[in-house]
């Protein structure tokens, strides 16, 4: 009998299994195990996971669909809210949102609603007939352009044409997805689940342009005056890569995150057929502490690094990271070495990394982010031999766009400054996702997405 | 979707030109700038040099050199056939005006580079010296072309089998010791010719600008392969560049990154040309 206060577990590999494969790591609940998890939810009046989830899913509806074993009305309800629940019961924070206001999280665990969020979205796509896409796209409709295909552009493209806009998603990679293909490796977010979403898209008329950089090949300017969009969504996420300007970091071995994973996931190199080259050698050292620290860790460790180190500044409990990314790091065997950061990289004679010169790290007084601030501890000087470092401390926001437009208001970290509805300062230019909020979460990038859609439709009506 | 090639030209047995249709990269291209190609669709990012433009047709001109597995399978590609991925125009364009004297340096594929700009040069009122240096006679490209927009055209091969016997700093040695005044050099091709250059004209106090061709993997700046050091500060060289002043730039660095997967790139040309020469058997 299961303990009715914890969640019902989800079979996953086992960590000696998957640390040499990028299968998916999570295989999902089966239809019995999300029916009797589904059971565990007390159907709230005030239902306070709603509140937590920043596109307010009707999280107590879908979930009694589940226990009644409508599967496909608890898909639709999702959709309703979420047009990516395949992709949000994977990688968001539920920890921190949803579940974290759930009432048996008090006295016990909380429902895992992650789970049964991706086990509707999984259960619909693997065993439903697709759901009849509808374009509804009106010919003579007002035409927007979208600029990047991560989740904000992405789901502000669906909203659209939805309400019958010509949409345009103008996408400077090779691939669409954003973050989700190029960033999230393959066994936490299967690839085929994103280009699913993304054949959605199309079907329901969105025309999406690859290899089409905004600011190079073509300025917003230009497709607002002369080919004829009356509106642009810009949703060009934070991809501008970190480093943390210490001696050494350019060093041959030293990559950043962004490097590391795009290699990886979108040019496929951890295929042993991939023409795309990727290094890791046999020990390893991540610098951060977030999704991207975890992401990276994990893909070196597939990659064959004998040990992997995640160097991190402040201790565990400080993480940004999701908790079960943490356990699984872990699981994996990635060596966490926490209240450490690195002051030089320490470079061979072939210009090659041969190790992190680092530092020990006490907690002090909370910075403005309320954690509390890392300081040196005197003396603490020591030495971690590695052959490569991949560097994830962060991104900024993408430039190129903010550096062609004139009149785009941005802040002094260049994040483009939009009013509540997401309109920039320039009239019938609207933002959001990281690119305006920095760094951030899928889910807050689709929410944005969602609100300037409807933000684009009610400017484009009183243009009329 | 796929690029069309709509012509093929093969300069030498391992340089082919080829024509594709790219209206998005055509629109804004300028000399300077460069595209990042894919063969087929698992094909790795190439960065190529724009080495021509046509906006009314909408057709952008690049000029390869076989080199590793990726630019063998693309110079194999006949008219007609299709590029999976051809975006841009990435990096800045090269400043084009009125400086007096210059003289441009192109060497090996890099002469490809600098064919828009010695045109822009002229065009731009200049006093145009080029310099052109391949290993031998059959490696040279576009010498008429080139000869056609500059006031002077030097051709030096390693083997002096046209031209002057040495290297483009050879040639560039001897306008200097002749006298010449020089406003600006610019060069580009590879990163040892273009070290070797920048060393020269340092000593003459001569500006002088590179294009880098550092290891790329986006060409849009956001996975810093391609960062170099510039003047003590780390850039990225697809959005901060591709040029450089040459007399601030780390070239030990540049040459020593660009050697990162030299192993690797060996061992994938040993495999391609292993796999093509099984497949004519069949
Ligand atoms: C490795 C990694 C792991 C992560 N893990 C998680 C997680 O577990 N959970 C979570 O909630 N969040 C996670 N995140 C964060 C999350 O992915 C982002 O917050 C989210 O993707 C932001 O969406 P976006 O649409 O704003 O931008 P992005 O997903 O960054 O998409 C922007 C797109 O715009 C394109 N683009 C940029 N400039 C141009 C231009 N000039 N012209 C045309 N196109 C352009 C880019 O190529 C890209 O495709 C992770 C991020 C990374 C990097
Ligand atoms: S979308 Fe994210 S926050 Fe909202 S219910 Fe689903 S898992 Fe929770
Ligand atoms: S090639 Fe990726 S940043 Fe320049």
């Amino acid at each position: 009998m299961s303990d009715r206060r914890k969640k019902n577990s989800m079979p996953e590999q086992s960590p000696a299994e998957r640390r040499r494969n990028f299968a998916e790591v999570a295989l999902g609940y089966d239809a019995e195990t999300a029916r009797c998890e589904a059971a565990r939810c007390l159907q709230c009046k005030t239902s306070p996971c709603r509140q937590g989830c920043p596109v307010e899913v009707d999280i107590p509806g879908f979930i009694l669909h589940i226990r009644n074993g409508d599967f496909a009305a608890a898909n639709e309800d999702l959709l309703r809210y979420n047009a990516l629940p395949a992709v949000c019961g994977r990688v968001c924070p539920q920890e921190d949102q949803c579940e974290k206001l759930c009432v048996l999280g008090k006295n016990g665990e909380p429902v895992a609603i992650g789970r049964l969020e991706r086990f509707a979205a999984d259960y619909a796509r693997e065993n439903l007939p697709p759901a009849p896409v509808a374009n509804v796209v009106r010919p003579d409709a007002p035409r927007v352009a979208i600029v990047g295909s991560g989740p904000a552009g992405v789901t502000a493209a669906g909203e659209l044409a939805k309400m019958g806009y010509r949409v345009t998603v103008f996408e400077a990679l090779h691939m669409p997805g954003g973050v989700l293909m190029y960033g999230i490796p393959e066994f936490r977010l299967p690839k085929a689940i994103v280009q699913h979403e993304i054949g959605a898209l199309r079907a329901m008329g969105v025309e999406i342009v690859s290899n089409a950089i905004v600011g190079k090949s073509i300025t917003v300017d230009e497709l607002m005056n002369e080919e004829g969009y009356q509106a642009v969504f810009i949703g060009t996420g934070a991809g501008l890569p970190y480093f943390m300007g210490i001696p050494g970091e350019n060093a041959n071995g030293v990559f950043s995150a962004n490097e590391f994973l795009t290699r990886s996931n979108l040019m496929q190199a951890w295929r042993a057929d991939s023409p795309t080259p990727i290094f890791v050698g046999r020990r390893s050292a991540v610098v951060g502490g977030g999704n991207v620290a975890m992401d990276a860790a994990r893909t070196a460790v597939r990659l064959g690094a004998e040990e992997v180190f995640l160097v991190y500044r402040r201790s565990r409990q400080e993480m940004p990271a999701r908790h079960e990314e943490i356990d699984h790091a872990l699981e994996e065997g990635v060596i966490f070495r926490t209240l450490t950061n690195p002051t030089a990289v320490r470079v061979d004679d072939r210009g090659w990394v041969s190790g992190l010169e680092c530092v020990e790290m006490e907690l002090g007084e909370p910075d403005e982010s309320g954690r509390r601030r890392p300081v040196v501890k005197p003396g603490s000087e020591h030495f971690l031999p590695v052959d490569s470092v991949i560097m994830a401390i962060g991104q900024g926001p993408n430039p190129l766009v903010q550096s062609t437009t004139p009149n785009l208001r941005v802040n002094r970290w260049n994040n483009i400054w939009t009013d509540e509805n997401g309109m920039t300062s320039r009239p019938g230019v609207f933002a959001g996702g990281d690119v305006v909020t920095g760094a951030a979460t899928v889910i807050l990038a689709m929410g944005a997405g969602k609100r300037a859609a409807q933000a684009i439709d009610r400017y484009l009506r009183e243009q009329k | 979707m796929g690029y069309k090639i709509i012509r093929k030209k093969v300069l030498s047995p391992t340089v082919k030109e080829f024509e594709i249709v790219a209206p998005l990269v055509a629109r804004r291209a300028q000399p300077g700038q460069f595209v990042v190609l894919r063969v087929d669709a698992d094909g790795e990012r190439i960065p190529l040099t724009i080495a021509d433009y046509d906006r009314q047709r909408g057709t952008v001109v690049i000029i390869v050199q076989e080199l590793g597995a990726g630019t063998k399978k693309l110079g194999r590609l006949e008219q007609g056939e299709e590029l999976a991925d051809f975006a841009g125009p990435m990096g800045n364009p090269t400043h084009l005006h009125n400086l007096g004297k210059v003289v441009v340096i192109g060497g090996g594929v890099g002469i490809a580079a600098i064919w828009p700009i010695v045109r822009g040069m002229k065009q731009a009122g200049n006093h145009v010296t080029t310099i052109i240096g391949a290993k031998t006679e059959s490696l040279l490209i576009l010498v008429d072309e080139l000869a056609g927009y500059s006031d002077e055209l030097v051709v030096a091969t390693d083997d002096g089998s046209r031209g002057v016997q040495g290297f483009v700093t050879t040639a560039l040695q001897a306008i200097i010791d002749r006298g010449q005044a020089i406003d600006q050099v610019l060069a580009v091709g590879p990163a040892i010719m273009m070290k070797t250059v920048a060393d020269l004209t340092r000593k003459y106090n001569i500006k002088t600008i590179v294009s880098l061709n550092p290891i790329m993997v986006d060409g849009t700046g956001m996975c810093g392969a391609c960062r170099v050091s510039v003047g003590g500060a780390t850039r990225f060289a697809c959005a901060d560049g591709p040029e450089f002043d040459a007399h601030q730039v780390d070239f030990d660095l540049l040459l020593s990154r660009l050697a990162m997967y030299r192993q690797r790139e060996r061992d994938d040309v040993e495999k391609f040309e292993h796999e093509g020469g099984c497949k004519v058997h069949e």
